[in-house]
């Protein structure tokens, strides 16, 4: 791992190039096999795409827009515009054209490199009004072969211009310029609420996260990363950029979006990043596989899987677990959790985080089970994804664990959580008003989190503090809290749940197309659409059976106990980004689907049986049409907190 | 969509003509004095009610049916009565209303099966592993990823094709024919059964595939805004015969093609 004096990326690249040169930096899988680029080549691309870039006119302080999935060539973009003391600004590859348009104005962009076609296409719609944007560089030529633009250029002229055109010293004499303090990256927070802002990252404050997190989980240059998460979020800027040129391990690049699966299995990564919504769509994967297997299959499954849940996790924390049942366990290693995290593509991984929104317990719980070195962090873009992070050994279900090496925590009065860390973000872009919104006279940063320290002193998240409410009779109500409840459940995908300030909580559910596809598929009920499948009897049935358990498991806890759904309904349509129903990162925009859906939430508490809906929905091309329904109301079974136990 | 097809594309000579083609199957006439010709780099449709005798035209031009009377004229020369290998040998590959693949096996060998023809290795080299067989099977399998890599189906490759839904299948339908490297490809209802995002996928597919690779294409369409959109000329069969023959714009104002389409009252 590189020591203090390595303070900008670049720098860390070229220190790479000559400690170990020959190893394998980043691979990608092309025409079905994986190609390699050891740090030597890796240095040699960046340096002639920064060339490339500094002919067309690319200067210090210019931003570079960077949208596509996750190429080699974009992340030697990234690198090749701070060598030139650029600022790159990854996207989201799946925006759309006006959310593009805002930050590339808001930015003041003049660059632009993307991936393919797609991509193109949609800046060249925003180029007409976003008239700032001058050259558009693409890195896989299909499909552009009749662009006929000056401004348009595949990324190999732009490499071979940089390689045909500037000195070899060219380079190192802009490296040297660099300051550890320069932003070395801008990211747009999804915002739940109001436009997105720019969040400025220093080199020396990412380099302190990379740092700090290769440290504490002793990560090498042997380890090997699959890097699948969109390039616009900062976890994967984290890791898969930052704490790869730190370390020096190796990045891997799947072939498309459809085939991360494979190439997991493919790959065996060591170290392994997923939102919990990952994780939770791999499991419901896993059960409907094992709902279509044979009867003997499904048997086992289901008896090893319970030894699991007894005592998989304790094992894994080495704590003291009877000879009898480690030989169970054992026994189940070799029939059951072996080959299941094989096909997961996870044998080799040695830590596996998981962040960005809570987990559900049960769902953490499952992975664990398995042997899978499943660990909480908690963090955001302002604090470069690290803030706690949880210790080997040390694994708790709903905390984040301890405050990461370097980094202070403390909880203010009102119950929020504040940081002040060397890993913290400069300022958002042009926004003095934001930044000191967020970031106290003493430095913390106000994370608008709730939550607390328990007596082992780990993090607990409870939920947004400005999400958790009361309940009419004076109750804690953490809507976050029911909806993980809810989702963990394979056929329900979303669950958003209204509560603060009335008699009782109610939810709105979107069921998991795949998930219930399958089951109505084995019952022979057939459907049309998500929209014909979700009104159907037999769904509202599975549904309400799974919001009852969640239910007698609220029950159980004291605080909780009043927070049972009493009626739910079942969208007409699955929440989507495109709608502005979810982030990008696909968190629900509770106040936005609450003022939306109005005339639903007032049919819920009104005590109707039903309730006509009918919704603008826009369609992945762009266009947009209606979808309506005669939505179905139903009530559900609450419990007393006596007699949860026995339906639990 | 349309607007691919005004980015400088060059339409060439003459590839495959068809003069006066009559097919008869005992007192049935499926095809009576058809006459059209097919230009390199073009996309030509064959449009035309149920029986119109659309789907006898592609079996005749590639080798299935052989005409009573009328000539075939490929590539400048005249053709005499091929069979189908001799066809697909020629470079004519098609693609099938109802999808012909082997179920069992997997995409990946579908596609393979696309490159039989140009193996040159014989049974006992591939069995044997020579490295002659190996080189060359390495060869084919570029080829064949260059496909999967173009039609986007990278994730399917080990996946049974029987598992696949319909529009996917079609794909590797379509992939198949490709690895033939065909000049001539041959489309009987690519998008038939598929819905409108299946329909705008494979539209886009075989506008690149005629753009990338220059592959003159014949193709057979129920759906009009399809035909319309893709298309650079359109040939209208009804009952055999030709009733129009022209530009999408030409054959949509020929009041032949509307009675046919809408019906007429006699």
């Amino acid at each position: 791992m590189s020591d203090g004096s390595v303070d900008t990326f670049p720098r860390l690249l070229l220190q790479h190039a000559v400690v170990r040169a020959l190893h394998p930096a980043i691979r990608e899988k092309d025409l079905g096999i994986w190609q390699t680029w050891n740090w030597g080549q890796v240095s040699a691309e960046v340096r002639a795409l920064a060339c490339g870039l500094a002919e067309l006119g690319f200067r210090r302080g210019d931003s570079l827009a960077i949208i596509g999935d996750n190429r080699p060539r974009l992340y030697w973009a990234m690198t090749a515009a701070q060598c030139l003391g650029g600022i790159p600004v990854p996207m989201y590859q799946d925006a759309v054209a006006l959310e593009l348009e805002y930050v590339l104005q808001d930015a003041g962009i003049r660059f632009a490199i993307v991936e393919d076609q797609e991509q193109v296409d949609k800046l060249l719609e925003c180029r007409e009004r976003a008239t700032g944007l001058e050259h558009i560089l693409y890195d896989d030529p299909r499909g552009l072969r009749h662009y006929k633009q000056p401004f348009i250029k595949s990324l190999d002229a732009v490499q071979e211009l940089g390689r045909s055109a500037r000195q070899p010293d060219f380079i190192e004499r802009e490296i040297k310029q660099g300051k550890p303090e320069d932003v070395a990256i801008m990211l747009y927070t999804s915002g739940t609420t109001g436009k997105p802002k720019g969040v400025c990252i220093t080199h020396s404050a990412l380099i302190n996260a990379a740092r700090g997190g290769c440290g504490f989980d002793r990560l090498t240059a042997e380890d090997e990363i699959l890097s699948y998460l969109p390039m616009a979020w900062v976890g994967d800027n984290l890791f898969s950029y930052a704490q790869s040129l730190m370390a020096g391990f190796t990045v891997n690049c799947p072939e498309s979006g459809e085939t991360v699966m494979t190439d997991m299995r493919e790959i065996g990564p060591t170290y392994y990043f997923a939102p919990p919504r990952v994780f939770e769509n791999l499991l419901t994967q896993v059960m409907i596989r094992i709902e279509d297997a044979g009867a003997i299959k499904r048997g086992m499954f289901h008896y090893f899987m319970d030894v699991a849940r007894k005592w998989g996790a304790d094992i894994l924390d080495g704590k003291d677990v009877g000879a009898g049942k480690r030989l169970l366990y054992a026994l189940g290693n070799v029939l059951v959790y072996g080959p299941l995290r094989n096909v997961l593509g996870m044998s080799r991984v040695r830590v596996a985080y998981t962040a960005g929104a809570a987990i559900g317990p049960d769902l953490f719980r499952f992975y664990r089970s398995i042997g899978i070195n499943l660990k909480q962090l908690y963090g955001s873009t302002e604090t470069c994804a690290y803030v706690c992070l949880q210790q080997d050994g040390k694994i708790k279900l709903d905390t984040v664990g301890i405050p990461a090496p370097g980094v202070e925590v403390k909880i203010a009065e009102s119950g929020e959580v504040l940081v002040k860390s060397a890993a913290m973000f400069k300022e958002y872009y042009k926004r003095p008003d934001a930044t000191a919104e967020t970031i106290d006279a003493q430095g913390y940063f106000h994370t608008g989190d709730a939550g607390f320290f328990d007596v082992d002193g780990q993090l607990k998240i409870i939920d947004r503090a400005k999400d958790v409410g009361k309940l009419a009779n004076g109750a804690i109500y953490a809507p976050n809290y029911i909806e993980n409840k809810l989702k963990f459940f394979s056929h329900i995908r979303e669950a958003v749940a209204f509560g603060d300030r009335r008699e009782m909580v109610c939810a709105f559910i979107n069921i998991d197309i795949g998930a219930v596809g399958n089951w109505a598929e084995r019952r022979n009920i057939p459907y049309s659409g998500y929209t014909d499948l979700a009104q159907k009897p037999e769904v509202y049935a599975l549904v309400r059976e799974c919001v009852e358990k969640a239910n007698a498991e609220l029950a159980l806890d004291p605080a909780l106990c009043d927070s049972q759904v009493h009626r739910f309904l079942i969208l007409h349509k699955e929440l989507d980004p495109d709608d502005d129903e979810l982030t990008r990162t696909r968190k629900v925009r509770r106040g936005f689907v609450a003022e939306k859906y109005n005339v639903l939430i007032d049919a819920l508490y009104s005590g109707k049986a039903s309730q006509f809906i009918e919704t603008q929905v826009k369609f992945e091309d762009g266009r947009s049409g209606k979808v309506s329904a005669e939505l179905r109301i139903e009530e559900v079974k609450t419990f007393a907190p006596a007699t949860a136990k026995k339906a639990a | 969509m349309g607007g691919g097809l005004s980015n400088g594309k060059s339409i060439g000579d003459v590839v495959l003509d068809l003069q006066d083609i009559s097919l008869a199957f005992g007192g049935v006439r499926a095809l009576q004095g058809v006459t059209f010709d097919v230009r390199e780099h073009e996309i030509r449709a064959i449009i035309g009610p149920n029986g119109a005798g659309k789907s006898s035209m592609l079996n005749v031009i590639n080798g299935v049916y052989h005409p009573q009377q009328g000539t075939v004229s490929y590539l400048g020369a005249k053709r005499h009565d091929v069979n189908t290998h001799e066809a697909a040998v020629q470079g004519i590959a098609r693609t099938f209303q109802n999808i012909a693949l082997f179920k069992g096996m997997s995409v990946l060998d579908n596609i393979m099966t696309g490159r039989n023809l140009r193996m040159k290795s014989g049974l006992l080299a591939q069995a044997f592993r020579l490295p002659s067989a190996e080189r060359e099977e390495l060869q084919h399998r570029e080829a064949v990823e260059q496909v999967i890599d173009f039609l986007e189906i990278q994730a399917y490759r080990k996946t049974p094709v029987g598992r696949l839904p319909y529009g996917l299948q079609k794909r590797v339908d379509l992939a198949r024919a490709l690895a033939m490297e065909p000049k001539l490809l041959l489309l009987d209802e690519p998008m038939a059964g598929m819905n409108v995002e299946e329909k705008q996928d494979m539209c886009r597919f075989i506008l690149d595939v005629n753009d990338q690779f220059g592959t003159t294409i014949v193709l057979i369409e129920h759906d009009m805004g399809v035909v319309m959109d893709i298309s650079d000329r359109v040939i209208v069969l009804d009952y055999g015969r030709k009733i129009g023959d022209g530009t999408p714009e030409q054959v949509r104002g020929n009041q032949a093609v509307i009675d046919a389409y809408l019906g007429v009252s006699h």
